[in-house]
């Protein structure tokens, strides 16, 4: 019987782990360490609804409900100074919950301080815009779309951003293989030929270091080159190609070793 | 032939009429020298002026981030590179420096200097390149010159160090793998006595110069809650009025220990841009020479170390793998394996030369990241050019797209 392979997570597993292995954690300090996040976290808590919050890596964590997050952000930039939102995304759990995390990075210029908001959807629910808060959402936002397929409510113009607008599939999620599928294998054929020239056509070459000994055309017979066509049977002559027109070119010389000059310090 | 339902129908891609109201839309790019890369810009003209960009991005896209999904930390550290290559140093420092705060390493001082060295002269290079390109598009060729002279005296040095010119994978997770050659920084010293004036000239071409002024002053301006808004950073955010250097404000390295300044204008134009970068120049090599100090002093201390120790995670000296068992098999564990950071996340931001570099990292505990984000600046710098264009005339776009200094590999990634 072959072995099973869960399909929902196709990315690179580690081959071989320790059994008794525990992953140590990266450690995570209380709020009350911090004056300043331990301010703003009381300030958010008295307005919105917090589940967890926590310091790691000098930064502050903060999860919250995901329809709050307009709000909250709406809050953080205008009363506590975080006026710049780095970066957003999200992190696939599909395979474990069902669930995406959403992240939102925000700066404050003025307190040196950056704090990660973050919350979970369930798997094909959508996420508040922030666009009218931060135009830089606008972009990020169909950036997450394009990778996850989690769409924003209230966005301007939720289209794929890196992608083509037809693509299908979201490149991003745990369940897309690296390689790709058969529709991204296959996606300049089909647009242009269409479907049935696939067996003409012949899929891409991706291996880089193939060599294909009977191509007459490149660099695999270089010195050895015969007419398209010609049956190939190993022992053809040399056959050496001058780029040179009769008596030289015009104005270029042919560059021999012995009147060059070899200049040592590349400075000079 | 029959007729083919999927085939692509011909049409005029480039240019359409619409008679009512008189509108042009005009594709700029995805092939256009003065892109500075592959971007395709949808720009609606009543006449000469823009009243509507569509910024059209994703020709160079290679999914970086799935790429890092399947690889182990050291695997990716060469596709870094990729990102923004005119100055990939930088890249490899924020993606090195991320894992280290993950795995809670401290690098050796001297590791710290060469690293500090590599980036300014990766910042030098990067903002040589746009002055170069820049004034080119903008029609000073001379400058153009001038500059990519500059830029390869800097591109032989790196060279000499790590044998690339381009894509140098200078730095390691846990420092950097080699010692600065003999001549490193005899020639450092050269260039940097030299360029004060190689700046100097060209000012005395541009500064004054009406039809660079014309192109650059009060044009492309951006006010600061755009800059903010945008989510602008570097020279794009100084430029408009906020004195923000993530070198000076939040100091990794050893940039706390450096006397630099950060050089910033309220005007916001592109005018501003251009002279945020020329003095950003002169802090590169102020930062330059006090590193030189710094590493001899380091010589002259005997720190010799040039990673860190931490055998969990990063490969022994190679004279140890060599010769003890031990290091032998830590060595082949980790590249066979690759190091396995502790479950956590961790957002690290570092000034590269076009803005807030930022690598974001969640790891399981397994030897690959669970989830990493890149946030390269050049894409929301790419972003602004919807809110930016309109209003302005055409010719103005190419000085624009030339002062955001944006960087494909980057937006894309």
């Amino acid at each position: 019987m072959r072995a099973y392979t869960p399909k929902n997570d196709v990315q690179a597993k580690a081959y071989y782990t320790d059994r008794y292995y525990v992953a140590p954690q990266v450690p995570k300090q209380k709020v009350e360490t911090d004056e300043v996040f331990s301010h703003d976290l009381a300030a958010i808590k008295a307005k919105f609804d917090v589940k967890e919050a926590f310091i790691q890596v000098g930064q502050m964590i903060v999860y919250i409900n995901a329809n709050d997050i307009y709000a909250v952000l709406e809050y953080m930039r205008d009363e506590l100074t975080y006026t710049q939102l780095s970066e957003m995304s999200a992190i696939d759990w599909l395979a474990k919950d069902n669930t995406f995390e959403i992240f939102y990075q925000m700066l404050s210029m003025s307190k040196r301080k950056r704090i990660r908001i973050k919350f979970f959807i369930n798997n094909g629910d959508a996420v508040d815009s922030v666009e009218k808060l931060f135009r830089c959402a606008d972009w990020s936002e169909r950036e997450m779309f394009d990778m996850f397929g989690i769409e924003a409510n209230n966005h301007p113009f939720m289209k794929r951003i890196l992608l083509p607008y037809d693509w299908q599939g979201y490149p991003l999620l745990k369940t897309y293989p690296l390689q790709g599928d058969e529709f991204a294998a296959w996606y300049e054929v089909d647009k242009i030929y269409g479907k049935e020239a696939r067996e003409e056509i012949g899929p891409e070459i991706r291996d880089t270091a193939r060599v294909d000994r009977y191509d007459s055309e490149r660099f695999s017979r270089l010195g050895f080159e015969v007419p398209k066509g010609t049956e190939i049977t190993g022992d053809e002559p040399r056959n050496p190609q001058e780029y040179q027109e009769e008596g030289g070119v015009f104005l270029i010389k042919k560059f021999t070793k012995e009147s060059s000059t070899v200049i040592d310090d590349p400075q000079r | 032939m029959a007729q083919v339902k999927n085939r692509l129908t011909p049409f005029f891609e480039n240019i359409t009429f619409d008679r009512e109201d008189n509108e042009l839309i005009l594709n700029f790019g995805p092939q256009h020298p003065s892109a500075h890369g592959q971007l395709r810009l949808m720009l609606h003209l009543q006449q000469e002026m823009i009243t509507k960009a569509h910024p059209d991005v994703g020709y160079l896209h290679r999914g970086m981030e799935k790429m890092a999904e399947n690889m182990i930390y050291n695997e990716f550290m060469p596709t870094t590179d990729r990102m923004d290559y005119i100055a990939s140093s930088s890249n490899n420092y924020g993606f090195a420096l991320a894992v280290e705060k993950l795995i809670d390493v401290e690098v050796p001082r001297r590791a710290k200097v060469i690293r500090m060295m590599l980036l300014e002269i990766n910042r030098l290079m990067s903002h040589l390149f746009w002055l170069a390109t820049t004034a080119l598009d903008i029609g000073a060729m001379t400058v153009f010159l001038f500059a990519f002279r500059e830029r390869e005296y800097l591109m032989d040095i790196i060279e000499g160090y790590c044998g690339a010119r381009l894509t140098h994978a200078a730095i390691r997770i846990g420092g950097v793998p080699l010692d600065i050659q003999d001549s490193f920084l005899h020639q450092l010293r050269v260039f940097l006595n030299k360029l004060p004036e190689n700046i100097k000239d060209y000012e005395d071409l541009l500064d004054t110069n009406r039809i660079w002024l014309m192109r650059m002053e009060e044009v492309g301006t951006i006010s600061t809650e755009m800059a903010l808004s945008w989510g602008c950073t570097g020279p794009m955010l100084r430029a408009s009025g906020v004195a923000w250097d993530i070198r000076k404000e939040e100091p990794y390295e050893l940039y706390d220990e450096v006397e630099f300044n950060v050089p910033f204008s309220d005007k916001g134009d592109n005018f501003a841009r251009y002279r945020v970068y020329m003095e950003e120049m002169r802090e590169s090599a102020k930062i330059l020479y006090q590193t030189i100090d710094m590493y001899e002093k380091c010589v002259k201390d005997g720190e010799t170390k040039l990673m860190a120790h931490a055998p969990k995670y990063i490969s022994a000296p190679k004279l140890d793998i060599m010769t003890q068992n031990y290091s032998l098999m830590q060595h082949f564990v980790l590249v066979t394996q690759g190091m396995r950071p502790p479950v956590g996340e961790v957002y690290v931001a570092t000034e590269s030369p076009k803005g807030e570099l930022g690598f974001f990292i969640n790891s399981q505990g397994g030897p690959y990241p669970y989830r990493l984000k890149l946030r390269a600046p050049s894409f929301w710098h790419t972003g602004i050019l919807t809110d930016l264009l309109p209003g302005h005339y055409i010719p103005d776009v190419v000085s624009i797209i030339g002062t955001t200094n944006i960087v494909f590999g980057e937006v894309d990634r």
